[in-house]
């Protein structure tokens, strides 16, 4: 009775998730409930952490937002609510998680571009 | 509503998006299909009810396969009466499947729970055990007082005490469908179920829905 569990959940993964990785400067579109309305709310910022753990995973966006203020926001990869993920730029990092940026704030916290 | 319920084999725990786009712990049950084997009526047994039978296995005695003969319905190995509702028609060698449950349907799971074996008082009846300081020795985990003096001058019937736990028949009540494989005839309930992976359990719809 060897069931493969991860096989039986891979109709909830999605197939139409852009490729990206740590540093890239990622828009997700995220569909938000409110009440019985739903909108897209658009988050932007840099990946900063991205876990690769079949359906489960997840990615971490860090933004600085106004006032120097940090925002980061965990998704789960494979939500349904997400509406759609745009890559805007790439991001040429030495590690996977950059913890290191948290620490940093204005022009320390650039990162450079990885040109194709 | 049918059938109440069907045989089934826990798979093991997992996450899974509900119907609602959340990540929830959930825990994967193979359900049937199971085979209708037998009826039970008002005329010939005072009720009504579905037999069903679950997965094949390779022998029989005589007399079981000469139980499952009418239903044509080969080796069976589990075996278990389900109640059904007085308008639904089953008829011997029918195949229920677990697109029986609706995803977002509340559903109670009944197993027998892993085995523990002999456990002290802490860990079956959640004691609280003795104090860890102030010149405390062997005490760390004792029950405490188990009852009066001399009236009664005995210990009552039931009193918690250390002894035998788990391999016991455990019903978890209200779990949510929070989604539905039907190529593989899996359903994913919300929470835990008892057992261990691979374990048979009775999956039927909740008796007793919260509101």
């Amino acid at each position: 009775m060897a069931y493969e569990l991860d096989a039986l959940t891979a109709t909830q993964a999605r197939t139409d998730i852009p490729e990206f990785g740590s540093g890239d400067t990622v828009k997700v579109h995220a569909k938000v409930i409110e009440g019985d309305k739903e909108r897209i709310q658009v988050f932007e910022g840099v990946v900063i952490r991205k876990r690769m753990k079949g359906l489960v995973s997840n990615f971490t966006v860090r933004k600085n937002a106004a006032g120097g203020i940090g925002v980061e926001r965990t998704f789960p990869l494979n939500s349904p609510r997400i509406d759609k993920i745009e890559v805007v730029r790439r991001g040429k990092v030495r590690r996977k998680n950059l913890y290191y940026l948290r620490g940093l704030t204005g022009k320390a916290a650039r990162i450079k571009e990885k040109r194709v | 509503m049918s059938i109440e319920g069907l045989l089934g084999r826990k798979l093991g725990t997992l996450q899974v998006f509900d119907d609602r786009g959340r990540l929830r712990g959930a825990t994967a049950v193979l359900v049937g299909p199971c085979v209708v084997t037998q009826l039970r009526t008002p005329e010939k047994d005072g009720y009504t009810a579905v037999q069903v039978g679950f997965q094949e296995t390779r022998k029989l005695n005589k007399p079981e396969a000469g139980h499952l003969r009418a239903s044509g319905a080969g080796n069976l190995r589990h075996l278990a009466e389900f109640r059904v509702s007085s308008d639904a028609a089953y008829s011997l060698g029918d195949t229920i499947k677990a697109d029986l449950f609706e995803t977002g349907e509340k559903v109670d799971v009944t197993a027998t729970s892993k085995g523990r074996g002999f456990q002290g008082g802490v860990r079956r009846h959640n004691f609280k055990g003795g104090p860890r300081t102030h010149g405390q020795s062997d005490r760390h985990r004792a029950p405490g007082s188990i009852g009066s003096g001399t009236t009664p001058g005995r210990v009552y019937k039931g009193t918690r005490m250390a002894g035998h736990m788990g391999a016991a028949q455990t019903t978890v009540r209200n779990l949510e469908v929070l989604a539905r494989n039907d190529d593989e005839g899996v359903i994913f309930v919300a929470g835990s179920v008892p057992g261990p992976r691979g374990g048979l359990v009775r999956v039927r719809s909740a008796r007793k829905v919260s509101k």
